[in-house]
């Protein structure tokens, strides 16, 4: 028998709204330092220095390679047999974990978005007396950002669904919850079908996030006075069209 | 001159703006300069001319640095590039010191390689703002008036794939002499652009040459070279063939490989 008054009652509830912020902020901050230091990865992993390069490669080899919920068993249980002294509150070893696991997926979806810029960029911004660091942060990786962010998306998409693994070490995000209030009563599966409703709702306004973030990432996005110049049907739909013209190749080359 | 040759540079001759000497360079195996000697006197403009793969575009890359040389020395304005002499012995030079050295010549590229990410206006006032750390109000006024000479005044907030070919050449010539460079170093900038483009792109070098900036210019465009230049150097096969006045190359050349050479474009 399907109880819809439990899925009612805890759709609405405190606890509910308590796990799914859970959720939400382990994600943003594991996602947010998987960003950087895929940051640091991709740029050691494309040094020219061999040590530099084969950190990070080793790195991303390991982290790639085994499953996450391992990693983060791994350190639940390990580190307190490493460091006796050291106790890390669950939220930290989840946090760690998805953040050290990240990175290396991170590493190279930004490793692609800097080599998917034409390197004619980075030897313009080098003419014009700028050093590697500056431009690559204010020439490449503002380019390199819009190969980066749909990829990334996906990243935080499913970022938002992995963290149900933190069930696993006792934290109570939304799957925890769902486990902790319907197991005594026989009600998982409603309980189940209400965080089904809260990852759906959190994947949901990201997408309008995400979208939001890759129009503002669009040099030429359209203003509503360009909507009023445009005429033709193809500029206005799908942003090109006879008056592009000549200019349009940089386009593609400066991608 | 004392304090000058204290710092490791080369006093020599002041009115040189670039004196290169025996540079060599190789890809691989393919050896692309083969001792190649250059001297730029200050207010020159120097034509290279010479058939693909002869080296000229190389050439212009390692005077600022963006390749390597493998042995040589390429001074600007009294320094050396790239390396610094201590004790007689040549070491790379720390990146700073080249960005300090490429921040004062300028470089235009075959594919303009403007900043895609941003205005023409912006594209000018980068590095004057984040380089030269130039007050943004003052940076802009002297975008706006760079890119009035230019004659793209009207485009300053437009985004390079919107603009021609020949406009973001302008723009990309805008933007290198927003950092007052003492040293204009362009690669065959016009060679991109579709035919009835080339002719604004030559008009704006040809105006910066009579306002006597120091320019080293690639080209296949042997009118401008012929008008413009003071001095026309052919390369082929990584050497330098023949160098003159343009009078002497164009019609006197005495090298059978520059007769022919200007025979096949001419």
């Amino acid at each position: 028998m399907f109880r819809w008054d439990i899925v009612w009652q805890f759709l609405f509830s405190g606890f509910i709204f308590q796990a799914a912020w859970t959720t939400l902020w382990i994600s943003v901050v594991s996602q947010l330092c998987g960003v950087i230091i895929g940051l640091f990865l991709a740029l050691m992993r494309m040094s020219r220095f061999p040590i530099l390069s084969g950190l990070a490669r080793a790195y991303i080899w390991f982290f790639r390679g085994s499953p996450l919920l391992v990693q983060v068993l791994l350190l639940w249980d390990g580190l307190p047999r490493l460091v006796p002294s050291l106790l890390l509150p669950g939220w930290a070893v989840v946090v760690i974990a998805f953040s050290l696991n990240e990175g290396a997926y991170m590493a190279e979806i930004t490793r692609a978005g800097i080599t998917s810029v034409d390197p004619g960029q980075m030897e313009a911004a080098k003419s014009l007396g700028m050093r590697y660091a500056l431009a690559m942060r204010r020439i490449v990786l503002p380019q390199a950002a819009r190969v980066i962010v749909p990829p990334l998306g996906n990243e935080f998409n499913n970022m938002l669904k992995t963290t149900s693994i933190a069930s696993v070490i006792g934290l109570e995000e939304l799957t925890g919850t769902a486990e902790i209030f319907g197991s005594p009563t026989f009600t998982i599966f409603e309980l189940l079908i209400v965080a089904t409703f809260y990852y759906l709702l959190l994947t949901t306004l990201w997408g309008f996030v995400q979208s939001w973030i890759e129009n503002r990432l669009n040099p030429d996005r359209l203003t509503k006075a360009d909507l009023k110049e445009r005429k033709s049907w193809s500029e206005r739909m799908i942003g090109f069209g006879s008056r592009t013209g000549a200019g349009g190749g940089t386009l593609v080359s400066g991608r | 001159m004392n304090l000058e040759q204290a710092n490791g540079s080369k006093a020599a001759g002041t009115n040189e703006m670039v004196h290169a000497e025996k540079i060599v360079k190789s890809f691989g195996h393919l050896t692309v300069l083969n001792g190649v000697d250059l001297c730029v006197k200050r207010g020159q403009v120097v034509v290279i001319i010479g058939p693909s793969g002869s080296g000229k575009t190389t050439l212009l890359r390692c005077i600022n640095h963006l390749e390597k040389i493998d042995s040589g020395r390429i001074y600007i304005d009294g320094q050396l590039v790239g390396y610094r002499e201590v004790n007689g012995r040549v070491v790379e030079d720390k990146e700073a010191a080249v960005a300090h050295m490429r921040s004062q010549v300028g470089f235009v590229f075959q594919r303009f390689n403007l900043f895609p990410h941003l205005t023409a206006l912006e594209n000018v006032i980068e590095a004057p703002v984040h380089v030269l750390h130039q007050p943004k109000a003052e940076a802009t006024e002297r975008a706006m008036e760079l890119l009035r000479k230019v004659g793209l005044e009207e485009k300053a907030y437009v985004y390079p794939h919107r603009l021609s070919g020949g406009q973001q050449q302008r723009v990309a010539i805008a933007r290198a002499l927003a950092m007052n460079p003492k040293l204009m170093l362009f690669d065959e900038a016009t060679s991109a652009l579709d035919p009835e483009l080339v002719g604004e792109v030559l008009k704006v070098m040809d105006q910066l040459a009579k306002e006597g900036m120091t320019m080293i210019v690639v080209t296949h465009e042997m009118g401008f070279a012929r008008e413009a230049a003071d001095e026309v150097i052919f390369m082929d096969h990584a050497v330098i063939v023949e160098q003159g006045p343009p009078e002497q190359i164009f019609d006197h050349a005495e090298n059978e490989r520059t007769r022919s050479f200007l025979g096949m474009i001419l």
